[in-house]
């Protein structure tokens, strides 16, 4: 009974950073109605100042007001990233908004890294908080009772904010009609600014005040930003209560996790998520949310047509020339061309589902993991020969994107990213914790292909042919009426459903076949490399893939594949930099702001200009 | 005369808005029958409902005999219903022949074919529909640059992908000139009689609805306060009141859905 109370208060504690964040997640969100990945960094910033404050300021009323000085310096910098960033994207689609604030992850990552170094920082001890006390026999920390009494007076004060005041008003009116602020007589994009400051400042004070209980690190950004998501997806997006209730839940779910379930902590998580949705799809308070009017936002996408003899002849050059690569090129060069070919295969699947059907996935790592995985699993515990485990990768992953697809697709817009996000994570959590069977952080290891295959270069052959023409395939498909039902429903959901079409099933369909091919990268990686570790699986792998497609051009077909062969060809060069994240997020808010249209998409304009290309859209 | 659309006391509520409030009336076949109506009357929302994009509060919706309510659009859509909407909302990635094409596919059943090229299926078809709303010149253009009214007879061309046997037009002629429209309502007529189709359209401007209905409907604040043949409509006092009481003629403008 004791240590059951004793778990309770923990997790009771633990939901007041988590309740903090997401609540200013939620907040700016509702608003704004963007989703701001980087608001984990914001957290982990509020840390880092909150430890070096409360070294120079002395006492409990140090501690407290370094607490409430790391909030305002956050929120801050939130409205500096508000006004650089963010401002210029507001009236982009979804996808930039949220690639942009990914950058901003990465910038902070090494800001953070160059001021306070790499080291881990123990957080200090709140004065006067110090000791334990005991309940019912189980020693609680005073610090823990603190943070349990504070909680609802953050609540009390948003709520009161948000109901009782003029600015909570317009937060209101702003949350539930954007078109009503200017009505209103209000500036809106200083009301955007202001709930980004109040967002991140809320973010702040989640960082600083946790430290007693967990300090500050460089992994704390991301650690934290995927338990935020799921519990502003369970509270419902935008909603303050929701956050709180889903905080208190997750939390205490946690503690009573690692108590008792200590293999599935991460995974109960996602599956509670997965469930809530399942009854609420827009969550326990949320509202439901009407997806992105019919049309795209910006410039339409152009119409399409196969590539023609030129197109097929440079296709054809292209293909001859990576051919003769191991006449020519180096053991060296084949490894990287390999490794290009298979990250070009997976992003064009994402590209797919993305561009074509207008799906903005953020956990397509899932799939290419997924497959990654399943072949290793077989060959692991079942001694599968090659061949059929990696047929098996496509396979397992197309029927796992099935499985995830179900839910997913019932939902659009953020909610679809977001969802797409937490079955990701619910992979990794699985790869991550089930030890016994996936090897957790140390992976599935010895998965080689066939003797016949063996070698380097019959293995980039192999690549190459598997690779390309999985490329080949998704092209092609996007050609065809699958294809083009899928760019029906996403540019006019109504006008496709008004002439028969039954857009949630071609969805659903693409959606598939897009897991399925990322699997197929996922076998032919995991052969490659002879191993496979869970962070195969993680956000940041989606976020290469999403990356590199933008970085291509989202409204373009070969977007992803010339977006990835660029990404995999310099990264090597670039991340022997020490500071290179930052020079990664920077290029990224560049393009996003700059060169929306991609390296594609901004060749194709230039050409037009020259007058070599005569675009649809040159008349 | 055969009944092709029943409507029997179709109501819509939003919160306390009654915005289409027990309607009924038939439509038969071969009929153009113009659905008319102040600015808010419910016309849009009675479309909504008939098509299926809309779920009715209360009443009942039957096509050839058969209940159709609450069905979703593309189940309404097989069995021979077409429709445009008051803001149009075409593919604007694709050429106008493949806005086309994409019906006539969905009409072939070859949604989920995966072999061949989509812009060259049903590609002489396509250029047939729309040869007949005189769009065929302008197939391969990019949807997204054509001019409001050609997106309007664009549409058309679609609506007529699947032989349908009713077509609902929500102000087919918005954003037209006033020639355009009357040669729009002309093709409209004819292609009730050659096909031996029906039509309920709206339409502001009443001299394209009184040259050209067969019967005419009077919507109101959601109820329907007309049902009869252009001079009795015309001689109904209580039409004349909400038209002509108010002061004001009628409002052209073009307002959103
Ligand atoms: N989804 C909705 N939620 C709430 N109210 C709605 C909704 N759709 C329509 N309304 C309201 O219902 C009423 C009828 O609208 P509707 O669009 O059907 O009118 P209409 O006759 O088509 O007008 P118009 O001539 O301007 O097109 C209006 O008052 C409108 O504001
Ligand atoms: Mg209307």
């Amino acid at each position: 009974m004791g240590l059951f109370a004793a778990q309770l208060i923990t997790g009771l504690a633990n939901a007041a950073a988590l309740f903090l964040v997401a609540s200013g997640l939620s907040l700016i969100f509702g608003v704004t109605r963007i989703v701001n990945f980087a608001h984990g960094s914001l957290y982990m910033l509020g840390a880092y100042f909150g430890v070096t404050l409360m070294q120079m300021l002395p006492g409990g009323f140090g501690f407290w007001g370094s607490v409430l000085l790391s909030g305002l310096i956050v929120g801050l910098i939130g409205v500096v990233i508000e006004i650089c960033v963010l401002r210029p994207v507001y009236r982009a689609p979804e996808l930039f908004q949220l690639v942009a604030t990914f950058g901003v992850i990465l910038v902070i990552q090494d800001l953070t890294l160059m001021i306070w170094g790499a080291d881990d920082q123990i957080g200090p001890r709140a004065p006067g908080l110090k000791s334990v006390v005991r309940i019912l026999g189980e020693p609680i920390p005073q610090y823990d009772l603190a943070l349990i009494a504070i909680t609802p007076f953050i609540l009390l004060a948003l709520w009161w904010l948000i109901t009782k005041t003029r600015i909570g008003i317009l937060v209101r009116a702003a949350t539930q009609d954007r078109t009503m602020v200017g009505a209103l007589g209000v500036n809106q994009s200083w009301l955007f600014t202001g709930v980004f400051f109040l967002g991140s400042a809320l973010a702040g004070l989640g960082g600083a005040i946790q430290l007693p209980k967990g300090g500050a690190d460089l992994l704390m950004d991301l650690n934290i930003i995927s338990a935020v998501f799921v519990v502003v997806v369970i509270g419902g997006m935008g909603s303050i209560p929701g956050a709180f209730v889903a905080s208190v839940l997750i939390s205490v779910l946690n503690v009573f996790g690692v108590a008792y379930l200590p293999q599935s902590t991460l995974v109960l998580m996602y599956v509670v998520m997965a469930v809530v949705l399942l009854i609420r799809p827009y969550g326990l308070l949320g509202r439901e949310e009407k997806g992105g009017e019919h049309g795209q936002v910006g410039e339409p996408d152009r119409p399409i047509r196969p590539a023609g003899l030129v197109g097929r002849s440079l296709v054809a050059a292209l293909m001859v020339a990576l051919a003769l690569i191991p006449v020519f090129g180096s053991n060296f060069t084949q490894v990287l061309l390999t490794d290009i070919i298979i990250f070009c295969l997976f992003a064009a699947s994402l590209q797919f589902m993305l561009s074509t059907g207008g799906l903005v996935s953020f956990g397509h790592a899932a799939y290419f993991g997924g497959g990654a995985y399943a072949a290793a699993l077989l060959v692991t515990h079942a001694g599968t020969p090659m061949e059929l485990a990696f047929l098996f990768a496509p396979f397992a992953a197309g029927l796992l994107a099935i499985i995830f697809g179900w839910f997913c697709i019932r939902l659009s817009g953020v909610y679809f990213a977001m969802l797409t996000l937490a079955f990701s994570q619910l992979v990794w959590s699985a790869a991550f914790q089930w030890y016994d069977v996936t090897g957790g952080d140390d992976g599935l290891v010895n998965i080689w292909p066939s003797e016949w295959l063996s070698g380097t270069t019959t293995y980039y052959y192999f690549t190459l042919i598997v690779g390309v023409g999985g490329i080949i395939l998704l092209r092609h498909l996007t050609h065809t009426p699958l294809g083009y039902a899928l760019r029906a429903g996403r540019d006019s959901d109504r006008q496709a459903e008004a002439t028969g079409i039954n857009v949630k099933l071609v969805q659903w369909t693409g959606f598939a076949v897009a897991g399925a091919l990322a699997g197929l990268a996922g076998g032919l990686f995991v052969f490659s490399k002879g191993s496979i570790f869970p962070n195969e699986l993680e956000i940041a792998k989606s976020f290469d893939a999403l990356i590199v497609v933008f970085l291509g051009g989202v409204k373009t077909l070969s977007g992803g594949v010339v977006g990835a062969a660029f990404m995999d060809g310099v990264r090597d060069w670039l991340t022997r930099l020490e500071y290179w994240r930052l020079i990664l997020g920077l290029l990224i808010i560049a393009v996003v702001i700059i060169a929306p249209n991609g390296i594609v998409g901004s060749l194709r304009k230039g050409a037009e200009r020259l007058g070599f290309y005569r675009g649809e859209f040159s008349e | 005369m055969t009944v092709v659309l029943k409507v029997e006391n179709l109501s819509k509520h939003f919160g306390g808005l009654r915005a289409v409030n027990g309607v009924t009336f038939d439509v038969a076949r071969g009929e153009l029958k113009a659905l008319i109506g102040p600015n808010g009357a419910g016309k849009s929302t009675c479309f909504n409902m008939l098509m299926g994009q809309l779920k009715p509060s209360a009443g009942r919706v039957s096509l050839n005999g058969e209940d159709i309510t609450g069905k979703p659009p593309r189940d309404i859509w097989r069995r021979g219903v077409g429709r445009t909407f008051q803001i149009t909302g075409t593919y604007q990635s694709m050429t106008v022949a493949e806005n086309v094409q994409m019906a006539l596919i969905s009409h072939h059943r070859k949604i989920f074919a995966i072999r061949p090229f989509a812009h060259k299926l049903y590609r002489d078809e396509a250029l047939a529909l729309l040869e007949i709303v005189g769009m065929a010149d302008q197939a391969d253009r990019a949807c997204a640059i054509l001019a409001y009214g050609d997106l309007k007879r664009l549409e058309l061309a679609i609506a007529l992908a699947n032989n349908p046997t009713l077509l609902l037009m929500d102000e087919p002629t918005a954003g037209m000139a006033p020639k355009e429209r009357e040669r729009l309502m002309q093709l409209t007529a004819d292609i009730v009689r050659d096909r031996n189709i029906s039509v309920l359209f709206t339409e502001h401007d009443m001299d394209v609805v009184f040259a050209h209905a067969h019967h005419i409907m009077v919507l109101n604040r959601g109820e329907l306060i007309a049902d009869g043949t252009a001079a009795e409509v015309r001689n109904n006092a209580q039409v004349q009141e909400v038209y002509l009481g108010g002061g004001t003629l009628y409002a052209k403008e073009d307002a959103h859905a």
